[in-house]
């Protein structure tokens, strides 16, 4: 079993909180800063996302933050020794786009990943069956290779992907890219009923989620609970980071008691 | 699935999960649908009524005595119905939508050619219909998205990114993953994950197999050369596909922009290197990290960062050559084709042209090449003007 699914396995809380920022934003300095307060609202688990130019499975509020990011120059390096800086801590998975993964060389990211204590990747544009190479190169390192499945993966996507998954699988709470929403898809919980059926790997849930009770409603059928695009938005609403920072403790504090 | 998802190590499927579903779903109605004869029979039907095939293979007598060199024939996709050789593919892919009982239509657009041709295609067939396009692209192809308003589509401009193709195809996508249900996504290049390149191609295949028959007609025999221009590459692959198996040179010219020094291009195969953008792999513009390099051409067309996955392995097997023109030399080809033939090229087919205005010498007398013309030039005049100094 994975540190990762070890995790999940001895939590004595509903549902992991697990917080998604994008890395060097809105700078690398900042970005330290919030991390930190990823931690002090009690953070079990951190995602960083790795800025890509053609974030295709992303709404506004992030697509926004990688391109800050990127026109500050921000590289995949930058974010894995963001990422090592806080290892030691809390458990990180990175969330990159296969382009910059496969630009890096696939063997040769993933060895810098678990080189910088990197627990899992997620690649949200490889889908199971483009992504052995892939796969095994997250096995060869004892990186965990995070899938995705969807509320329209049919039943044998969901046992193919759950065939290959390790760590936790990721389930997009509905179909659509990143970022928040009103409500939550009523199909959810028929939807993480099909996958649980299928695996014994950790269940988290993202995309769309944005509140404490969302959060609370996911925890009744999931292992995990990632908010990301919400707390973006605390940056960006925010006068400084300082008070930014505040909010998002405050905030992931809030969860964090509907989750315990 | 017996429909070409890989070419080489080209192509693919790297998009969401979410939409991995929907593009079996579209896999499985082409594979049943594309050799049905009553499918093909109404396929036939609108392309020789609605879209006007076959468009005539014409010799351009002026420009061949001009240059000196090969005969030279042009295939006249600029005289299908919305002035360009979209709407093959469009009319094919929205028929298949009907078929799949699909009640919405997205796509995106360039220089606004695909987007008048889808827009066309849904209103032919009355299923509503979105067009993403950038706002770079809006600003210089205004035509285009006036005749799309007319034709009842919306028009949603795309501010992220460059501003251009890529980004409204990325646009494009993000409304396909939260919609995809009941949705159509009219890819309008040999792009895109599988199996929208094959699926592209076979719907453009019309252009070669017309020329091929033609040009056996009207010269008995095979050309020596093929000559079409390369963006995403539907034109091109819709030209060559007929004539992959024959002893046909053939020729994919790309934007070369300002110059391929200057940084400031759309050769993705001569200045490329090997990625995936928009859900396949093949050669892109990219920097050391894998970023997407934004591309240049004059022409709206031929100005993104990748091309069709097939594009890269027929370079790669050395079957097709691939080169490239400049805005400058494109322009001059605009202006001579008008001149010499009474023919308004596109921006993007000019490019062709200035390719075989570059190589004519290469070739004897009794050469015989066909030069794609993939599009009229009306979309371009007030750019053209503009850059020859015409008008302010």
């Amino acid at each position: 079993m994975s540190r990762l699914e070890e995790l999940f396995k001895g939590r004595s809380k509903k549902a992991l909180l697990m917080p998604y920022t994008t890395g060097g934003y809105p700078t690398v300095k900042d970005c330290r800063q919030v991390l930190e307060a990823f931690i002090a609202g009690g953070a079990d688990m951190i995602e960083l996302g790795v800025p890509f130019s053609d974030p295709l499975a992303d709404g506004p509020v992030v697509q926004a933050s990688t391109q800050q990011a990127l026109d500050q120059g921000v590289t995949p390096d930058d974010v894995l020794q963001l990422a090592s800086e806080f290892t030691s801590r809390v458990p990180v998975v990175l969330m990159i786009y296969y382009n910059c993964v496969f630009a890096y060389g696939v063997d040769r990211f993933v060895e810098a990943a678990a080189a910088a204590g990197v627990d899992g990747l997620i690649v949200p544009d490889l889908p199971v069956d483009e992504g052995e190479e892939f796969i095994d190169a997250c096995r060869a390192r004892g990186v965990d290779a995070i899938l995705m499945v969807a509320p329209t993966s049919p039943d044998e996507r969901i046992e193919l992907i759950a065939g290959s998954a390790s760590g936790f699988i990721y389930c997009v709470s509905v179909a659509g890219v990143t970022g928040a929403r009103t409500s939550l898809s009523e199909q959810l919980p028929d939807f993480l009923w099909r996958v649980r059926a299928r695996t014994d790997v950790p269940l988290a849930v993202g995309f769309g989620v944005s509140t404490s009770e969302q959060a609370a409603e996911v925890a009744r059928f999931a292992d995990g609970v990632i908010i990301g695009s919400r707390l973006i938005s605390m940056l960006d609403e925010a006068p400084d980071i300082g008070d930014g920072c505040r909010t998002i403790v405050k905030f992931l504090k809030e969860v964090n008691e509907v989750l315990n | 699935m017996t429909i070409q998802s890989r070419f080489g190590p080209y192509g693919g499927r790297y998009v969401p999960e979410t939409v991995i579903p929907a593009l079996d779903e579209l896999a499985a109605a082409y594979e049943r649908l594309k050799d049905d004869s009553g499918f093909r029979a109404e396929l036939n039907s609108l392309l020789k009524d609605f879209v006007g095939r076959p468009t005539p293979l014409y010799f351009a007598g002026r420009l061949t005595e001009k240059l000196g060199g090969p005969r030279i024939y042009l295939k006249r996709e600029d005289l299908c119905h919305t002035g360009a050789h979209k709407i093959n593919n469009t009319v094919g892919q929205l028929l298949l939508a009907a078929e799949m009982g699909k009640k919405r239509i997205i796509a995106e657009t360039g220089a606004g050619q695909h987007g008048v041709a889808t827009a066309t295609a849904a209103a032919l067939f009355g299923i509503p219909c979105v067009i993403y396009m950038g706002i770079k692209d809006i600003a210089r192809q205004e035509l285009n998205v006036v005749r799309m308003k007319l034709l009842g589509a919306e028009v949603v401009p795309v501010s992220s990114g460059s501003q251009t193709l890529k980004d409204a195809m990325n646009d494009a996508i993000r409304d396909w993953v939260g919609n995809v249900e009941h949705t159509y996504y009219v890819i309008g290049s040999v792009a895109g994950p599988a199996p929208y390149p094959a699926l592209v191609r076979d719907f453009q295949s019309i252009i070669g197999r017309e020329a091929r028959r033609q040009v056996l007609e009207s010269e008995g025999r095979l050309p020596d050369e093929l000559v079409a221009c390369v963006g995403g590459g539907s034109n091109a692959m819709g030209l060559f596909a007929a004539f992959l198996d024959d002893q046909v040179s053939m020729t994919g010219v790309e934007a070369a922009g300002e110059g391929l020094d200057s940084g400031k291009h759309g050769a993705s195969i001569e200045r490329g290197q090997r990625g995936v953008l928009h859900g396949s792999m093949s050669y892109i513009l990219q920097d050391a990290y894998g970023q997407i390099i934004e591309a240049h051409s004059i022409s709206a067309g031929l100005d993104y960062p990748g091309v069709g996955p097939e594009h890269s392995w027929l370079h790669d097997e050395g079957r097709v050559r691939y080169d490239s023109v400049t805005d400058a030399e494109a322009l001059a080809a605009f202006t001579l084709l008008s001149e010499t033939e009474g023919i308004i090229p596109a921006l993007e087919s000019s490019h062709a042209i200035a390719w075989i205005v570059k190589h004519a010498e290469d070739y004897g007398k009794d050469g015989v090449v066909i030069v794609n013309l993939s599009g009229r030039g009306d979309k371009d005049v007030h750019q053209a003007a503009r850059a020859l100094g015409i008008m302010e």
